[in-house]
């Protein structure tokens, strides 16, 4: 078994072998890497896991920007005349010999003094001398050794981020006055100090104050700085006339605190501190676990992420130069060299464009294009060089002038009233009307209780547990979606997902899927040999439509061709006993024009006759029958394709009848068709792939990405699910519609604990150590009974 | 004079060292990647000894 995968990638080596030091290879390419890796000593590198690399690819003059000084200082986190330090993402990074290898580049180049990578992010940081080792030589190094960083159009632009801490320092400074307020509060807890007159402890009474004034002082900081979102979110929601859940909780830190100085001041008892602290302590905790988890990806990608830096533009006098993309103007002559992007909408002017729009589309087999074609944006050169005028700017291409619609720019999360902040309008109500009822009744029989009962009656409603519900819940929902493969951008998408009722879906790369591609033949039956010719022929050719089709075609034993000839951008010729055999475009083979153009064919002819054409199709994804089938049931569906009319008969024989399909569908009407559904007051699900559904992702209520690799890009969006779990989908769908179940449960729970700590309130024998016993045993109960409850919908999800 | 003061005073003391500690950690950085030094720690005898290695060619 042993010879049959590659040694570094642990790919199979079917098409080429390499064998070099007893070990086999599949390309070249990793065999360098093995070398680099084992005359430096770094064979440990295979030890730790076993076939760990990646192949290396072509990067001739990819980097070439790199040596203008302007776009390295802007990519540099820090550099002066000696040092230079830079975080690059590396998308390859995938287990620990990743690591292992790339903390030890300083072995591989002595100009490196340190580098560290971030696993969960996929990003190194590396130090490195820079007088005679520059940014585009570090690049080069680990493009070699198979981890080539991605450098995109965003790093250029962006500001250095700051990872935002804040809430870690405040729930440490809860968490710290919590804990030494709870200490404080013990004397109490066992009626030590309060029975003065009988007694009690002696130095405990007489240091009382000491104690309590300690607990005073730390509960500043939790009030004015822990938890102080809570009074400019409250106040906000009040200025726009909201009762969101904030309003209660600052109402209640803000009583708790009064109240508690007040007590402590006129030696009344000895406050709420330990409540008011604890309180902050475990809100902070709920929103602490519904921050997001996936460091790795990014929902919040638009074209810029997929977009180079600087792309080489030849001027008058035919020279090469390097400029950034965001420089090129109308009429620009522009290089694009092999595996490069083309940044602007052009016209091609010289080579063989064989351009891969899966970015955009989702559809992975190459498109040909010939000299006087037009080439759009995004796509990606395959072929060798070309040439192409630009006829646009970046920004006012067909795909990039999309994210000038203003859907980009709003927010998902202030146009949505979540299920906790609805609760706390009529809450906070209800508390209120409680507080003053109970109020005026005290006022009438006993006024000296009455701003008693008020307090207690504000401090004990305070929905510590309602505002725990939600977090916990949709927080651990997020976590078990992330074990399935369905990554969510955050909890509040959980609660939007479940309250979809239309689902609409792209066809190219949604539905089905690139990773197989299906042929069928069409026109006079082949011969034996002919075909016995025909594998042969493509089995040497590089071509990605060859490549699938060798695939597909039935096994055949190897033979010699007589003559073989590779036309670039046409065809294949080969001729053996008498058979000469064309294989490529129609007029290549001799018939006249293409039979259609809706769909990409492969033609063949033998001996100057046109046989026929093998016609390419997507291959729709497992299963997709019966969750269009499951999903009709409570849902609206429909299809949204950027393609033309050519499936439609075969999706209408896989879909539920009656759904309808749109073909032809650019950018900007998917966009506006998920509007107009909006305006009639549909909640939309977007399940699309490429940038072409950017903006409908965008637009929808929740937008999912499809991924065949979450490693590689998915377009801007609310969730990413992984291509191997669409049929789970709808099963996903359900879960978060039982994960609100469970919140509106947990509400019932805290409410039972209310009424009881109500009833202490409104009695006025609300001591503090009942609040103190209440609050916590509140907070943990619901937060055991969510965990509970979501792991139980996550044991049933696959 | 009260021993209380001074239980106390050593208690605010110890706590407040280890709540400056993680603070200090936090702003550091040290919990941004949780995950790597995991795998990180594991390696650490073969980089002593490339360790080593480095530095005998320096002095060479």
């Amino acid at each position: 078994m042993q010879a049959d995968t590659c040694f570094h990638c642990g790919d199979p080596c079917d098409k080429q072998l390499i064998t070099f030091d007893q070990k086999s290879f599949c390309c070249s390419g990793c065999k360098t890497v093995y070398e680099i890796f084992s005359t430096n000593d770094l064979d440990h590198y295979y030890e730790l896991q076993e076939a760990a690399g990646s192949t290396p690819k072509a990067i001739e003059g990819k980097y070439d920007f790199l040596d203008n000084e302007e776009i390295v200082s802007k990519l540099t986190e820090f550099n002066d005349d000696n040092i230079e330090i830079i975080n690059l993402y590396i998308p390859t990074i995938h287990c620990s010999s990743c690591i292992w290898i790339l903390e030890n580049l300083n072995k591989l180049n002595r100009h490196v003094t340190n580098s560290q990578v971030d696993f969960p992010k996929k990003t190194i940081r590396v130090t490195y001398k820079n007088q005679s080792f520059s940014l585009k030589d570090l690049v080069l190094l680990l493009a070699k050794i198979g981890y080539e960083p991605y450098i995109s159009l965003e790093d250029f632009e962006g500001k250095k981020k700051t990872a935002d801490r804040s809430l870690i320092y405040k729930l440490g400074v809860a968490g710290f006055a919590f804990g030494n307020v709870m200490f404080l509060s013990f004397p109490d807890y066992f009626d030590l100090g309060s029975s003065a007159a009988s007694g009690g402890e002696y130095w405990l009474n007489e240091y009382q104050d000491l104690f309590r004034w300690m607990m005073f002082i730390f509960s500043l900081p939790v009030v004015f700085y822990a938890g102080w979102d809570y009074f400019v979110s409250a106040y906000k929601g009040l200025r726009a006339k909201l009762l969101n859940i904030d309003v209660p909780i600052a109402l209640g830190i803000l009583i708790l605190f009064i109240r508690s100085t007040y007590d402590i001041t006129f030696n009344l008892g000895s406050g709420f501190f330990d409540s008011l602290t604890g309180l902050v302590f475990f809100l902070l905790l709920g929103k602490f676990f519904q921050q997001r988890t996936y460091s790795f990806l990014s929902f919040e990608r638009d074209y810029k992420s997929y977009f180079p830096i600087a792309i080489t533009r030849l001027n008058q006098n035919g020279k090469e130069e390097t400029v950034p993309v965001q420089e090129i103007i109308k009429g620009d002559r522009i290089l694009i060299r092999n595996e490069e992007m083309i940044p602007v909408d052009g016209t091609l002017v010289y080579g063989n464009a064989q351009i891969d729009y899966s970015f955009v589309s989702g559809e992975s087999e190459p498109v040909a294009k010939e000299i006087g074609e037009q080439v759009f944006a995004g796509g990606k050169q395959l072929n060798g060089v070309i040439e192409m005028i630009a006829l646009k700017s970046v920004s006012q291409s067909y795909l990039t002038q999309l994210w000038g619609n203003a859907v980009f720019k709003t927010d998902k999360i202030t146009a949505f009233q979540n299920l906790t902040d609805s609760i706390g309008k009529r809450f906070t109500i209800a508390v209120l009307t409680i507080a003053f009822t109970a109020t005026a009744f005290w006022l009438y029989h006993d006024p000296s209780k009455a701003m008693n009962v008020f307090t207690a009656v504000l401090i004990i409603a305070c929905p510590c547990a309602i505002a725990l519900a939600s977090p916990f819940t949709l927080g651990n929902m997020l976590r078990i979606f992330g074990k399935k493969k369905f990554y969510i951008k955050d909890t509040q998408t959980i609660e939007r997902l479940a309250k979809i009722d239309t689902a609409i879906f792209d066809k190219t790369g949604t539905i089905t899927t690139s990773q197989k591609s299906t042929a069928h033949y069409e026109g006079m039956p082949l011969t034996p040999e002919e075909e016995s010719l025909l594998k042969n022929t493509i089995r040497a050719s590089n071509h990605p439509l060859s490549r699938s089709l060798y695939d597909l075609l039935k096994e055949q034993n190897i033979i010699t061709l007589d003559e073989y000839e590779e036309h670039v951008g046409k065809g294949l010729e080969s001729s053996k006993d008498q058979i000469n055999m064309k294989i490529g475009s129609a007029n290549f083979v001799g018939k006249g024009s293409s039979e259609s153009l809706l769909d990409t064919s492969i033609y063949i002819s033998a001996n100057n006759t046109y046989k026929g054409r093998y016609v390419f199709h997507n291959q729709y994804r497992e299963g997709i029958s019966s969750v269009f089938k499951n999903m009709s049931e409570s849902m609206n569906l429909a299809i949204l394709s950027g393609d033309n009319e050519g499936e439609k008969e075969r999706l209408e024989a896989l879909l539920p009848k009656l759904t309808p399909l749109y073909f032809n569908q650019k950018p900007e009407t998917k966009l506006e068709f998920i509007k107009s559904l909006q305006d009639q007051g549909k909640k939309v699900l977007m399940v699309g792939d490429g940038l072409n559904d950017a903006g409908a992702l965008a637009q929808s209520n929740v937008g999912i990405a499809i991924s065949e690799n979450i490693n590689v890009f998915s377009p801007a969006c609310d969730a990413i699910l992984d291509a191997s779990k669409f049929q789970q989908l709808y099963n996903y769908i359900l879960a978060s519609k039982k994960a609100m179940r469970v919140i509106k449960m947990s509400f019932i729970v805290s409410l039972l604990y209310n009424c009881v700590g109500l009833y202490f309130a409104i009695t006025g024998q609300l001591e503090p150590v009942i609040a103190a016993i209440l609050m916590p045993l509140s907070s943990i109960s619901i937060v055991v009974f969510t965990t509970v409850m979501t792991n139980l919908i996550g044991r049933k999800l696959t | 004079m009260s021993v209380i003061y001074v239980l106390l005073a050593i208690s605010l003391v110890v706590a407040i060292i280890f709540f400056v500690a993680f603070i200090v950690s936090v702003r550091q950085g040290q919990y941004d990647d949780a995950y790597t030094p995991s795998v990180r720690m594991l390696f650490e005898d073969e980089l002593v000894k490339t360790g080593n290695e480095v530095k005998s060619k320096v002095k060479n």
